[in-house]
């Protein structure tokens, strides 16, 4: 059942490099499924989790291919669209537009938007709970 | 006083700001404030019993300050025992922590 | 809301953003009406020396022609009214002395940090 209350998340992180990504991803999840709305402004690195061009790769190492099943962070964040839609609440995932612009990343699943950091602002204000997570 | 919720996900091997962290959390609790230190990632490496710095969580709980390591990054680097004064929580709870009334959720 | 912006790791990226990313995107926040105070803190310190020179980078036949001037963007935000925090022994860690830096920040130790949080709605971590 939607809380009515609203998160507030800003990622800088790009995929594949850093571990914060994916707590990230988890903590969205996590608010989602307590029926709270969710805003992830997506600065930095953090605009390519959502490129459409992402795509798996087999493991030599391990010599598998497809039952690897290697995650893109465009298919997690697909799937969060879909629980924010099972559970009636509202993801709103915003990309920073010159952060998309410089790193060409601009390409990207259904569901996010372009946006600002004035985006950002506003949904801090509007929001119960902010976290901003750093990048290093 | 107000609430913060302090999010570690540094271990304090190399970085040398871990011990600059432990005193800011130290000191905001000193000035009568509620403070919660949620360890994630390398920031649960500390927490099994004998690591080097797991001895402070015990001191950290003593002086009012409640430590959580998320259960997913302890299963993840095989902790299964935590040190004296860290409990075991589920990233739900960190969720719930976010959300109290006029949190300030400050992530190193 | 009073916001706290922690800027804690220096010249990530500067070069090829021609800024820095944190500094800048506080200064937009500022532009939109944000009460935004930044701490320096870390290698960020060395933002407020005076006379960074990143000039003369090139790539073959390409040069970067505006190369970043941090300090100078500090002073800019110092101008619209952003207090501009730095830790003290951060400063003398990295050498920096008062004559060193620009002109506008307010120094203050480390132990006097949650004092400074305390001023604060909310304390961003950048």
């Amino acid at each position: 059942m939607a809380t009515g209350m609203k998160l507030t998340l800003a990622l800088m992180d790009p995929p594949y490099e850093k571990a914060a990504s994916t707590t990230a991803l988890r903590i969205v999840d996590a608010a989602l499924r307590r029926g709270h709305d969710v805003t992830v402004f997506a600065y930095e690195g953090a605009v390519n989790l959502t490129m459409k061009a992402q795509a798996p790769h087999a493991n030599p190492v391990k010599g598998t291919s497809v039952e690897e099943d290697h995650p893109t962070t465009r298919e997690w964040v697909a799937a969060l669209f879909q629980l924010a839609a099972q559970q009636g609440v509202k993801l709103d995932w915003i990309n920073c537009g010159l952060c998309v612009d410089e790193r060409g990343a601009g390409d990207w699943i259904e569901g996010p938007r372009r946006g600002s950091p004035k985006d950002f602002l506003d949904s801090a204000i509007q929001s119960n709970a902010v976290l901003v997570i750093p990048t290093k | 006083m107000a609430n913060y919720l302090f999010v570690e996900s540094r271990d304090p091997y190399g970085a040398g700001d871990a011990q600059h962290v432990e005193e800011l959390v130290r000191g905001v609790r000193q000035r009568g404030n509620t403070v919660t230190l949620f360890l994630v990632q390398n920031g649960v490496l500390s927490t099994r019993p004998g690591a080097k710095f797991s001895e402070r969580y015990a001191d950290l709980t003593r002086s009012g300050i409640t430590v959580l390591a998320d259960e997913f990054s302890l299963r993840e680097r095989a902790i299964e025992r935590l040190a004296e004064g860290v409990q075991k929580a589920d990233i739900g709870q960190l969720v719930d922590l976010l959300f109290v009334a006029g949190t300030k959720a400050i992530w190193h | 809301m009073k916001i706290l912006s922690i800027v804690e790791t220096a010249y990530r990226a500067t070069l090829e953003e021609q800024d820095d990313t944190i500094l800048w995107l506080n200064h937009v926040l500022k532009n939109a009406g944000a009460d935004i105070s930044l701490l320096l803190c870390g290698s960020a310190v060395n933002y407020a020396a005076r006379g960074q020179d990143a000039t003369g980078l090139a790539f073959g036949a390409r040069r970067q022609v505006h190369p970043p001037e941090l300090d100078k963007d500090l002073d800019k935000m110092i101008g619209v009214g952003v207090a501009v925090y730095a830790v003290t022994e951060d400063m003398r860690d990295c050498g920096l002395a008062q004559d060193d830096v620009i002109g506008g920040l307010t120094l203050l130790a480390r132990a006097e940090i949650p004092a400074l949080f305390d001023r604060f709605d909310q304390v961003w971590h950048w």
